[in-house]
């Protein structure tokens, strides 16, 4: 499977360069690494289900704001997410639906805590071989 | 991914050199005021070897900022704000940032002195450490005993510490020794998200993930016999360092306003070198609610370092089965490094009201200052400074040339100069918790992560970040205190 994103170093943050063949792709790899970094995403069962629908002011600004909205269903209702199916996107609006489930102390590790998606140089390029997205997380 | 290389271009800002441990960065293009830069020759990481450099530069460029955009000698890289950076700002034509306090509102440090000596607890370290783990909250999204009602957390976001020790957890002279008697005026709960409100509701009492910690110490060298008197602190004492915020309250709050003002940046009646630097006039509506809402958030890490403090009380009365007099628990101090209010400080010979944003930095104020409890009247204000992992904490007192230069400030501890993912790499293969122990410490921590991201060469050592304040005058050292058994989340 290509790769859906990598890593790179920040002092005290943490960078996270995202790919995706298209911008729904783009988004729904967004997603998956925000939720790859903070726990084991394979073993979290599609039990419930969340629409989303996330506004912004260009592509960058949608970006971060759609990683805000996913963050806090994890720090805020408590749902580990590994589903992310976009189904409809401009520049300006996306909608979709994330699946998971209720996080589990005992079985769901949680190896990192992200504080926050932050503004900070955030990027989404269109290239020669698809899009790439450029996000800082605060962690 | 040489793609990369462009975000992390060595920094172009120029900086001339002022004396031995302050730099000037002059000012260039729209930065109203010069930065100023608090470091030495010998600081690990040195100076300007990343964009902590440019963001004193661009925190320059805001209106009304007052004197100089500065940087305590622990400064690293954050949004906006550098970590380290200090900005007053004018009450009318100023600004204030979520950028320039930090997500995690309030995180600050409390030192609480015992009766107990090393030899106290010398064979139960194991047994304490592992008592502390059990019973206070740690961890990614760790939620303690209380869940408060949406009225009862209102009250905590009003009345901060104070509403902790009307419930019983704690003393009301534990207030008396917690900065600005651990409750900030003019908090506004109704300024906050439900979101906000939601993600506080579980979480008071826990100590969170990260860098967040409970420490127990020793008392290994004092440098200040009067002083160190005076805070009630003697040779091989014990002594418990916590270090903790607002949890996810403050997250939510800072997320909140960042969105809200990067919105309207554009409508603002200056250019912005920086999205992160989002802010709002302090007169303006939105400047006022964030200030609203940042107090809340203040308050609530107040409480929930007062009821970190009582639950360690009675761990270690439980454990070491000994009553509260033998223990003698008392808070020291209690201070907060990441926040932004309202102080009086001399502008051109005259008192003059300012917002202060500090962000990773600590107020230090001077003997004599109206604001300090009798009992430090005649010392200055005690300033903690927690080290790295297993390091110890430094504890200094606030002196005159901070108030006069700094605008009562200085650093807050050792600064990061290794990236998480490079100290888990530094990290592969070793048993960091082995390595502690042979250092004398027993440490225990929630993520596997943890100990591997926060292992000591990651940071700057905190020796030479705290020489540093002592000879530019900033605070003077008191005590060093060595670390004997750490919780970490």
């Amino acid at each position: 499977m290509k790769q859906k994103y990598a890593v790179f170093d920040h002092t005290a943050d943490l960078g996270v360069e995202i790919y995706g063949k298209d911008e729904k792709e783009l988004f729904s790899n967004a997603a998956h690494a925000l939720f790859d970094i903070m726990t084991d995403i394979n073993i979290v069962y599609p039990k419930t289900e969340r629409d989303i629908r996330v506004e912004g002011s260009g592509l960058e600004d949608l970006m971060v704001n759609f990683l805000r909205e996913i963050l806090y269903l994890f720090n805020g209702e408590g749902l580990s997410l590994h589903n992310f199916l976009v189904s409809e996107m401009d520049s300006y609006h996306i909608k979709g639906t994330v699946r998971g489930e209720k996080i589990d102390p005992d079985r769901h590790c949680l190896n990192m805590e992200v504080k926050a998606v932050t503004y900070h140089r955030a990027e989404v390029k269109k290239g020669s071989h698809g899009w790439t997205a450029r996000v800082i997380f605060d962690v | 991914m040489a793609g990369l290389h462009g975000l992390f271009l060595m920094s172009e800002i120029k900086i001339e050199r002022l004396d031995e441990n302050r730099w000037i960065v002059p000012p260039t293009g729209g930065m109203r005021v010069p930065g100023m830069i608090y470091s030495s020759d010998k600081m690990t990481g040195g100076i300007g070897t990343d964009e902590s450099l440019k963001q004193v530069a661009n925190v320059a460029h805001l209106p009304g900022i007052i004197n100089y955009s500065f940087a305590m000698p622990d400064m690293h890289w954050g949004y906006g704000f550098p970590i380290g950076g200090v900005a007053a700002f004018d009450m009318k034509e100023g600004v204030i940032s979520p950028g320039g306090v930090g997500y995690d509102i309030n995180c600050g440090v409390r030192a609480i002195t015992t009766r107990l000596s090393s030899s106290d607890i010398k064979g139960r370290m194991d047994n304490l450490v592992t008592a502390l783990f059990r019973d206070i909250p740690s961890g990614v999204g760790s939620k303690g005993d209380l869940k408060l009602s949406i009225k009862e957390e209102k009250k905590v976001l009003r009345e901060g510490a104070r509403w902790a020790v009307k419930n019983g957890y704690g003393f009301p002279e534990d207030l008396v020794t917690t900065e600005d008697g651990g409750k900030m005026e003019g908090a506004e709960p109704e300024c906050l998200s439900e979101r906000a409100l939601e993600r506080g509701r579980a979480q008071l009492g826990t100590l969170g993930s990260g860098n967040h910690f409970l420490e127990i110490e020793i008392v290994e060298e004092i440098f200040d016999e009067k002083r160190a008197l005076a805070f009630g602190l003697e040779p091989d004492q014990v002594v418990v360092v916590i270090h903790s915020g607002s949890r996810g309250l403050g997250y939510q709050v800072c997320d909140d306003f960042l969105a809200r003002m990067v919105k309207h940046i554009n409508k603002l009646d200056f250019p912005l070198p920086d999205r992160q630097l989002a802010c709002a006039y302090l007169a303006s509506h939105e400047g006022k609610e964030y200030y609203a809402a940042m107090a809340c958030a203040a308050n609530y890490a107040w409480a929930n370092r007062q009821l970190l403090m009582h639950r360690t009380r009675q761990t270690f009365e439980k454990t070491l089965g000994i009553s509260p007099r033998e223990l003698g628990m008392s808070l020291l101090y209690d201070v907060s490094h990441n926040i932004a209010k309202f102080e009086e400080f001399p502008v051109e010979g005259k008192n003059r009201k300012v917002c202060i944003h500090r962000k990773g930095a600590t107020r230090a104020f001077p003997p004599g200052h109206y604001a300090l409890p009798d009992r430090y009247r005649a010392t200055g204000q005690p300033v903690l400074i927690p080290g790295d992992m297993g390091t110890g904490s430094y504890i200094l007192a606030g002196a005159e040339t901070a108030f006069t230069d700094t605008f009562g400030s200085t650093c807050h501890g050792a600064g990061r100069v290794m990236s998480r993912s490079k100290a888990i790499k530094a990290s592969k293969g070793r048993s960091i918790r082995s390595e502690m122990a042979e250092r004398g410490v027993c440490v225990m921590a929630t993520g596997k992560r943890t100990l591997l991201e926060e292992i000591p060469e990651a940071y700057k050592k905190v020796d030479e970040v705290v020489d540093v304040v002592h000879r530019a005058g900033l605070s003077k050292k008191v005590a060093r205190l060595r670390a004997v058994g750490c919780i970490k989340g």
